[in-house]
């Protein structure tokens, strides 16, 4: 295998997220590469999420340093990281219940000031999920789950962010948006952003990715290219579900 | 479920030509607001003149020298137009309580206060213009506008402060620690205006100097088939300014992207932030309308009573928050539909209370049985008319 090439985007030191006594994240460090997807497997509870809020500013570190395009963004507020160009898609979709699809997609758009533009992302998203166009004045919450799941992924879109964390998005998908969704995902890194990938399902998560930690009780216990992992003894045995 | 859209073709998109209505500026913004104000009106209105005329034909006061059904007739009008401006009152002081729930969950106590200083601002405006010597010349609406306008500003001001000082610290702490320091924060600003304008105008009760202008004292007089009708013009003023507020309010709130941002604030902070919102400043804005809007009732207030004073905020306050649950908290029209029927109970009652006053039953009955709509409706629909549990898809 060849070493990770291209310049460090984020980069993340040793760091230790607390919530409340739990000792969440106990010294993480990882960086992400442009043009990078690199993808966080592990069980439930190993802290996956959590290392994506602290990224994204949801939570804080107790201690470490999290940076971003070369900036300190440990301790910044949500919004302001998302100015820098990261987009977090937090777990269980998230959409607001109450806004449209319509305006669901908008408040994706929060930052991005020429409507012409916002018009084009829209356009990129029904063009993806033409099922979104026929929705567009429905309540979010009366969406079905896949179809929650494509709004999600489609806010997303809108916010074209440089680096986009996401965080199981096949979650509770059937198989054939699975697909759907993990093509999205190659194609968006293939535009040029760069993708911190969170995943249950860890196959799929490795076989589209390049390169991969395995998180355990908050820590990382291994990293390498995906293909060697996806190759490794005792990832398969773990997370792969293989004897 | 079927086969997602980027693999089978895409369908043809049906939007049929009522959808394109119902979507078009016209609609969302003009008549369906104003269609909801009236058709609120108009139930309330009818379920009640219905609910008297049964009782005073059932309940019949005892030796009354009047048949009370003729009397209702009579009196019915001024009964309405009373209710519904003292209604829209409450309706946008409940807007205040009611947005406020709906970004930070907990209820504003001091907003009955942020009401109060509005109530306060009117009069220290009028009476400036009066000392200046061009109140009584000024033309009657603009400086309608102007007292409201002043009232807005500096309430809504205040809220914003009340919030970034007494409420922000407490974002992360248990629920009842910010309901206790609004009850403290209202103490102190009731008594803080107490003083000030104890000092600055040696009174207590602050009368609007606009009694010896007649076009706020005249009443307007007409017949509605044999029966006189007088109404106060404050009345009017109130209910033309409170539809121009709320039809602003409904724009703003559902047709711009400050207010799109409100509404999912309120649904998810969490979320609103890692989408780019500021949710501090969004939290700041809302407290800002909810606080201009109470000021602009606590003017309007003070300008159709005449006299006001520090204390002025508790009741309407309360009857607001009344309103608020009984609407259901945290829904903007639950707010408007509740301000106008806890508006239009309590002017029934003032009329109707009266023919039984041989019994004890007189119109300072009216509160207690305003608070016992609330003490049912918390019995048996605790969320509210129009309140809902909102359902979130796992």
């Amino acid at each position: 295998m060849s070493a990770p090439q291209g310049e460090i985007v984020l980069k993340i030191d040793n760091i230790n997220t607390y919530y409340g006594h739990i000792h969440a994240l106990k010294g993480i460090s990882l960086d992400v590469r442009q043009g990078e997807i690199v993808t966080l497997i592990g069980t439930n509870g190993a802290g996956k999420s959590t290392t994506l809020r602290t990224i994204s500013g949801v939570v804080r570190p107790r201690t470490g340093k999290v940076t971003f395009k070369g900036k300190d963004i440990t301790g910044m507020k949500s919004h302001e990281i998302q100015a820098m160009g990261m987009s977090h898609v937090p777990e269980g979709r998230r959409i607001f219940p109450q806004l449209t699809v319509m305006e669901n997609l908008d408040m994706g758009a929060w930052n991005v000031k020429e409507s012409k533009e916002i018009e084009k992302r829209k356009q990129r998203v029904f063009e993806l999920f033409p099922r979104m166009k026929e929705r567009i004045f429905q309540k979010g919450g009366t969406l079905s789950g896949g179809e929650q799941q494509m709004l999600a992924i489609g806010r997303a879109l809108m916010v074209d962010p440089d680096i986009l964390l996401l965080d199981e998005p096949s979650m509770g998908l059937a198989p054939v948006l699975v697909e759907v969704i993990f093509d999205i995902i190659l194609q968006l890194n293939k535009q040029g952003t760069t993708i911190l990938l969170v995943e249950q399902n860890a196959l799929m998560a490795l076989e589209v990715a390049s390169r991969g930690y395995v998180l355990q009780t908050g820590e990382i216990t291994l990293s390498d290219s995906a293909q060697n992992l996806a190759n490794n003894d005792s990832v398969r045995k773990a997370y792969l579900g293989e004897e | 479920m079927n086969a997602p859209g980027v693999i089978t073709e895409p369908q043809p998109v049906k939007i049929s030509a009522l959808m394109q209505f119902r979507q078009s500026w016209f609609y969302r913004f003009i008549l369906f607001p104003l269609g909801q104000i009236l058709l609120f009106i108009l139930g309330a209105t009818v379920v009640l003149t219905i609910a008297v005329y049964l009782i005073a034909y059932i309940l019949p006061p005892p030796n009354s020298r009047v048949f009370v059904p003729d009397a209702i007739g009579r009196q019915l009008a001024s009964w309405i137009i009373n209710g519904v401006s003292i209604g829209f009152l409450y309706a946008m002081i409940a807007l205040g309580y009611t947005m406020v729930y709906g970004v930070l969950k907990f209820i504003n106590f001091a907003h009955a206060e942020i009401f109060m200083v509005g109530g306060i601002v009117g009069y220290e405006v009028t009476m400036r213009l009066n000392e200046a010597g061009i109140l009584a010349d000024m033309n009657p609406a603009l400086m309608v506008t102007f007292m409201v306008l002043t009232a807005m500003l500096i309430s809504g001001t205040l809220a914003v402060i009340v919030e970034r000082v007494a409420y922000r610290p407490l974002r992360r702490a248990p629920r009842l620690v910010p309901l206790i320091t609004a009850i403290g924060l209202s103490f102190i600003l009731q008594d803080v205006v107490r003083a000030t304008m104890q000092i600055t105008r040696a009174q207590f009760d602050l009368v609007y100097p606009t009694k010896n202008i007649a076009v706020y004292t005249t009443p307007i007089r007409f017949t509605i088939g044999e029966n006189p009708v007088s109404v106060r013009p404050t009345f009017v003023l109130i209910i033309i300014a409170a539809i121009i507020m709320l039809v602003a309010l409904n724009y703003f709130v559902n047709g711009t992207k400050w207010g799109r941002a409100i509404r999912a604030v309120s649904q998810d902070q969490t979320m609103s932030g890692l989408l780019g919102v500021n949710v501090n400043q969004l939290i700041a804005l809302t407290f800002f309308i909810g606080g201009a809007l109470g000021g602009a009732a606590g003017a309007l207030f003070g300008l159709n009573t005449g006299s006001v004073n520090a204390y002025m905020g508790v009741t309407p306050g309360l009857k607001a928050f009344i309103a608020a649950v009984l609407g259901g908290i945290g829904n903007l029209t639950g707010a408007l539909l509740g301000g106008l029927t806890i508006g239009l109970i309590e002017s029934y009652l003032n009329g109707f209370l009266f023919f039984y006053d041989s019994i004890g039953l007189g119109f300072r009955w009216t509160d207690v049985f305003v608070f016992l709509v609330l003490i049912l409706m918390l019995l048996f629909r605790p969320s509210g008319i129009l309140g809902e549990k909102v359902d979130e898809k796992v």
